[in-house]
Parts: structure tokens; C-alpha cells; sequence
């Protein structure tokens, strides 16, 4: 039983790692500013729910776990609130996505005109 | 497996370090501090459990809270200074809260 749960939270903390690992190298690797904040906020989401989900397994039902969970839905909350904010502002700051066809970017412009 | 995923989470660390050192625009540097941030926090809660020491789950919690108020500050200094630029080179736009964007 106990070795089990060991196991199972090893493996979910290895997998977030892992997950996380791949978002740096997305973020590392992307071409443009939108690509990257999408590897970077993606993986910002599920890899904290993985190896906290983890940890909190390791800590058994105590004072721990709740301190866990307050920091999982504090990052739950955050982190995607920052990225938008991130791609919003870059986005006001006319910051354009490298390759988008002819109707998109005319769409994006209008919008911006509109909201302007 | 907690050492594995410290040393996976110091690769993205670094991985995020040299993104925050070549990106181009402001914007691809406060996405890699932001993502170092984060980084910070699992690799604290992580360390805790890897040395036994819990109490550092509280550092975690303050950690995440800063992080976030970090990088909204640095946002706004940005707008602020884009808003500066735009009206000293006399093409305002005059959009001061840019927050809801609603079609």
C-alpha cells in the first residue's frame, strides 16, 4: 500500500518534471513571441498540478498538503492571469505574430481599431 | 525521482535564463522571468521534500504571490512607458485601460 503510493507519486512528480523540462525547451526554442508563451503557459499549467499532486501524495493528510494545495491554486489562478496579461500587453504594444495570412491580420487590425 | 525532477527543473531554469538573456522584445524577457518564477516555486516545494524540511512551503507560497505581482508590475511600467512614447511622439491613441478587449 504504502510502497504503491510511493510509486504512483514518484512517477507523477518524474512526469511534471518532465512536462515543465518541455515547456523551457519550447520556450527556448519557439520561433516568435506567441509560440513561445503558448509551450511556456501550457506547460506552466499542467506541470505544477503534476508535481505538486505528487508531493501532496508523499505528505500524506496533513498541514503539508494543505500548504500544497495553497500554493497549486494560487499558481492555478496566476499563471494563466499573467500570461494573458503578458500577451495582451504585447499585443497592444504592437508586437505582431511572425507569419499570419492576409485575412487574420486584417481581422486582428480591425479589432484593435475597434477597441482603440 | 524527487532528484531527477530538481535537476529536470534546474534545466528549465537555466532554459529560461538564456531565453530571458537573448529575447528579443521586453515581452519575451518578462515570459522567461515569469516562467523562472514559477520554475522557483516547484523546485522549492520540491527541495522541501527532497531534504524534509516542510517549512519551506511557506517561502513557496510567497514566492508564487511576488512572482505574480512582479510581472504585473513590470507590465504596467511597460504600458506606462508605451503610452509616454506614443504621446510624445504626438499619435495617442487614447486607449488608458487596455484590460477588456470585448468584440
Amino acid at each position: 500500500m504504502n510502497g504503491a503510493v510511493e510509486i504512483v507519486s514518484g512517477a507523477l512528480v518524474v512526469l511534471g518534471s518532465l512536462f515543465v523540462l518541455a515547456g523551457g525547451i519550447g520556450a527556448l526554442r519557439m520561433p516568435d513571441f506567441y509560440t513561445r508563451i503558448h509551450g511556456a503557459s501550457l506547460t506552466d499549467s499542467l506541470g505544477p498540478v503534476l508535481v505538486l499532486g505528487g508531493l501532496m501524495l508523499q505528505a500524506g493528510l496533513s498541514l503539508v498538503t494543505i500548504k500544497l494545495a495553497a500554493v497549486l491554486l494560487f499558481l492555478m489562478v496566476t499563471s494563466p492571469t499573467a500570461s494573458y496579461a503578458l500577451a495582451n500587453a504585447a499585443l497592444l504594444a504592437g508586437l505582431r505574430p511572425a507569419e499570419m495570412d492576409a485575412t487574420t491580420r486584417a481581422g486582428v487590425i480591425n479589432q484593435e481599431e475597434d477597441s482603440a | 525521482m524527487l532528484l531527477i525532477a530538481a535537476i529536470a527543473i534546474l534545466v528549465t531554469m537555466a532554459l529560461a535564463l538564456a531565453r530571458a538573456l537573448l529575447g528579443p522584445s521586453v515581452y519575451d524577457r518578462v515570459l522567461a522571468v515569469n516562467m523562472f518564477g514559477t520554475k522557483t516555486v516547484l523546485l522549492i516545494a520540491v527541495m522541501a521534500f527532497a531534504m524534509g524540511r516542510t517549512d519551506f512551503l511557506d517561502l513557496a507560497l510567497a514566492y508564487a504571490l511576488i512572482n505574480f505581482i512582479g510581472v504585473l508590475a513590470v507590465l504596467w511600467f511597460s504600458h506606462q512607458h508605451h503610452l509616454r512614447n506614443q504621446s510624445h511622439s504626438g499619435t495617442e491613441s487614447g486607449d488608458e485601460h487596455s484590460g477588456d478587449r470585448q468584440p
